[in-house]
């Protein structure tokens, strides 16, 4: 295992929630990482952000890990959810919420429910 | 070096050969789309697995390191 895929294992053993993203949480620097780390902030869920534009061998080392193309990518109890379009999808259609009622990862239901209103 | 829809379609229907795709271009700028696509193919697989096959047959062009395609907004079903 290269130390990108071993830092990426134990930060994804340590932590319930960790979004793979680039930028922070509070300053994220992409579009799609915004969205997610945005929907999560208003959740009120706990996460490790980790920002992938920092350094470059988790930027690929991620992609690798989790077979996926692109940032941003969420894991939660040690398990890759999906990226933007995925959590958006599930967002709206409520399969979040269950995700993490089912995982014990708190949130706020009432802002997940004015997400869904928002979004119509 | 930006991406045609075109190019887009030919590559994923190279991989799901019976599937309905739909490419819409989301900035003119040959680098952001959105992507249907309905294929038999992901019959009993969930949408992670499915994403996942649509990147294998875009063949390292997402996000890739000529940066080939920044963004495609993928939105992927089984046939009812």
């Amino acid at each position: 295992m290269t130390n990108a895929a071993e830092t990426i294992q134990s930060d994804i053993d340590s932590n319930d929630v960790v979004l793979f993203m680039k930028g922070t949480s509070s300053m994220p620097q992409c579009g799609f990482s915004s969205r997610v780390a945005g929907v999560l902030n208003y959740m009120g869920v706990t996460y490790k952000d980790v920002n992938v534009l920092a350094d470059e061998e988790i930027r690929q080392g991620i992609k690798d890990f989790s077979d996926w193309p692109t940032i941003p990518q969420l894991y939660v109890k040690g398990e890759f959810v999906g990226g933007c379009d995925i959590i958006t999808e599930m967002t709206l259609s409520g399969e979040l919420d269950q995700l993490f009622t089912s995982k014990g990862v708190s949130f706020d239901k009432d802002a997940a429910d004015k997400i869904r209103e928002a979004n119509g | 070096m930006a991406m045609e829809a075109q190019q887009i379609e030919t590559l994923i229907r190279e991989a799901f050969p019976t599937a309905k795709i739909t490419i819409t271009d989301l900035a003119g700028d040959g680098n952001h789309y959105a992507a249907e696509v309905i294929a038999e193919e992901f019959t009993g697989l969930n949408r992670v697995k499915q994403h996942q096959l649509v990147y294998a047959a875009l063949k390292g062009r997402m996000d890739g390191p000529a940066g080939e395609l920044h963004a495609l907004a993928l939105t992927t079903k089984a046939p009812e």
